[in-house]
């Protein structure tokens, strides 16, 4: 594999951590303190093509390859977990499956203002009986004439509250199990379409989670996203893809939570010595640094496959299930090392380590991607 | 209409400036941006362009590595670049430096209704010198310390920054003007700019495609050919934190009147 970035990558790294530095960094304490979601970001980001990095420009993207996609996910998330999950839900789980799976009349009408950042997208598939098990979906979607009428309700949605466009996921057939669930694409204008309150959470607090509440909601026919009865599967090619972008904000977490905690172990004195001067400081930093390296190969690699069009689903869960287990654990060492000033919100590193809690949940949990990669083992 | 912005590239002096035994900056131990006054006239150009559609050529004189930045203005919007570089025209000081841009630059084509921008000064040398000496051989009129600029067909109306106050200037076009931090807040990348930058073109200039041009005289151009020569280059020592005193009333300007009665000062 090569492991050497491109020209475009590497200055796009160093435009990301500019653009974090100064735009999202001063914003991430606010936000999270106040769980309100940066929609001036969003607009700023919006204005340098984040919202659509590795779409073809003929629909409004950007031009560019997914690693350098995770990679703006991956610089956001090092100073702001919140900000980096509103590019990654927006990108990978809503732009991402009508760009797939649309007809070419659905990605004319709704891609080129997604990609341009106009409007934000999300994605509905949890529901309150259905989480890790998808496949119990009990939102249901029936055909009336030139439209399907939605009930139902979908929770724990990213982006909910202020997206325009959701892909949503309902039962058309509910004695085919899996294969009678279908896609759609709706509108937050569409009747019986409304969104529930915001759920106040341990991290990634700026972002908007909401329930979404379907009553007799109508959505157009040539809303049905790829083919009556292949929702299923649209949803785990979708999360497949998603995995990388929340592989990418573990990643930036666990790498920020470095970058602090070298920073302050060089400044902090106790027993007479900077805390850098330990042994114990430098082996724990050295084992921070190693497991955040050893999950950026993962992350790139997962990225460049999916690039490549070739089959990623395994390479997206272990980047996952690695780069979040690391972000937990190396945010967690981060707060141990500033000690009681870690504990206070004064230092990124508390919010550091409750924003990466959640990338061992969502997108498939820590237990799902084991699952995903032992079925790639053919272990049953 | 075009605007042809001359940029350099600086060793970065927010972090750490690191100096040679001779005096010299160790350029290789320091990492380098743009300048950052530079980035000011590349986005004023780029401004100019939103409005107008004009064409924005940056140009820069420089070892080749220089081209990264370069490509980076080619991603923040410029259309093209030139870089100018040869062994021939390393180590010039500012005479010689503005002579070679401006022989790129009357070769790159300086038309009636075109305008050249620089930055005010680099971080590195602190000069001021290059912009106006360019102006002075190309023959163009010039505006130093740009804090506003306002486009009216081949009209243009700088709002001049000085330390005493503000001069507005009309200028007609072919023009250069020289910029300052306080005129803009430079734009970043975008990520389409980044992904076009590298098919847009970038020419270089060596000392073949310049030697002839009239601006070019081959004794007075590069370390040899400079008439400047650096005697000494050191840090020089920190200045003490300045105080504030925060007030309208008699009592602080009776205190500050002592404080400066006490340093002598009146």
């Amino acid at each position: 594999m090569d492991f050497h970035l491109t020209n475009e990558q590497l200055m796009l790294r160093k435009m990301y951590r500019e653009f974090a530095e100064n735009e999202v960094k001063p914003l991430a304490e606010e936000i999270d303190e106040e769980e309100r979601f940066p929609m001036e970001t969003v607009q700023k980001m919006a204005k340098l093509g984040m919202m659509g990095i590795y779409f073809p420009k003929e629909y409004g993207g950007a031009g560019g390859d997914v690693l350098s996609y995770a990679m703006c996910v991956e610089e956001l998330a090092k100073v702001c977990g919140t900000t980096a999950v509103i590019v990654s839900a927006h990108t990978s789980l809503c732009c991402a499956p009508i760009f797939e799976n649309g007809t070419e009349e659905q990605k004319r009408k709704y891609l080129p203002d997604l990609l341009s950042g106009r409007k934000i997208g999300a994605f509905g598939l949890t529901e309150p009986n259905a989480g890790t098990d998808a496949s119990g979906q009990q939102t249901t979607a029936v055909l009336e004439g030139d439209h399907y009428v939605l009930n139902g309700s979908k929770c724990f949605i990213t982006n909910g509250n202020v997206a325009d466009t959701f892909v949503v996921f309902a039962m058309t057939d509910k004695s085919k199990g899996n294969h009678g669930i279908s896609a759609f694409i709706v509108e937050k204008s569409f009747p019986g379409f409304s969104t529930g309150k915001h759920e106040k959470k341990m991290g990634i607090r700026g972002s908007s989670t909401c329930d979404l509440i379907f009553e007799d909601c109508i959505v157009p026919k040539e809303n049905l996203l790829g083919k009556e009865g292949k929702g299923f599967k649209i949803a785990m090619q979708t999360l497949d893809g998603g995995r990388i972008g929340i592989a990418a904000q573990a990643l930036g977490l666990g790498e920020g939570a470095v970058n602090e905690a070298v920073k302050y172990t060089q400044e902090r004195v106790q027993f007479g010595r900077r805390l850098s001067q330990f042994q114990n400081t430098q082996f724990q930093l050295a084992d921070m640094h190693t497991r955040m390296q050893a999950a950026q190969y993962l992350v790139y690699a997962a990225a460049m496959k999916k690039q490549l069009h070739e089959d990623y689903s395994m390479d997206a869960s272990m980047a996952k299930l690695f780069a979040a287990e690391a972000a937990s654990d190396v945010t967690r060492r981060a707060v141990q090392l500033f000690g009681g000033y870690g504990y206070t919100r004064e230092y990124p590193v508390e919010r550091m380590m409750r924003d990466a809690k959640i990338t061992e949940i969502y997108e498939g949990t820590s237990e799902v991607q084991r699952m995903v990669i032992s079925s790639h083992l053919g272990v049953k | 209409m075009k605007i042809i912005v001359s940029i350099k590239q600086v060793p970065d002096t927010s972090g750490k400036v690191a100096v040679n035994p001779d005096g010299t900056l160790n350029r290789a131990s320091m990492q380098t941006i743009t300048n950052p006054d530079d980035m000011n006239a590349l986005e004023a150009a780029l401004k100019i362009k939103d409005e107008t559609g004009c064409k924005v050529i940056v140009v820069t004189m420089g070892p080749p590595p220089a081209a990264g930045m370069l490509r980076e203005a080619l991603a923040m919007g410029a259309d093209e670049a030139v870089l100018v570089s040869a062994r021939e025209f390393g180590g010039s000081d500012t005479y010689a430096t503005s002579q070679v841009l401006a022989a790129a630059i009357s070769t790159i084509g300086v038309e009636a209704d075109d305008i050249v921008m620089c930055g005010r000064q680099a971080i590195d040398g602190d000069t001021a010198q290059v912009g106006p000496q360019i102006a002075e051989k190309l023959g163009l009129p010039q505006v130093t310390y740009a804090a506003d600029i306002q486009k009216d067909g081949d009209t243009i109306t700088v709002k001049r920054m000085l330390e005493d106050g503000y001069m507005t200037i009309k200028v007609k076009t072919p023009c250069l003007i020289t910029c300052i931090k306080e005129l803009n807040s430079p734009r970043y990348m975008s990520v389409g700019g980044v992904f076009e930058a590298y098919s847009k073109p970038l020419t270089t200039y060596n000392y073949e495609t310049l030697k002839d041009h009239p601006l070019i005289d081959a004794t007075t151009i590069g370390l040899k050919g400079s008439p400047t020569n650096i005697f000494k280059s050191f840090t020089p020592p920190q200045k003490g934190a300045g105080m504030m005193l925060e007030g309208a009333d008699k009592a602080t300007c009776e205190k500050l009147a002592g404080i400066l009665a006490a340093k002598h000062i009146i």
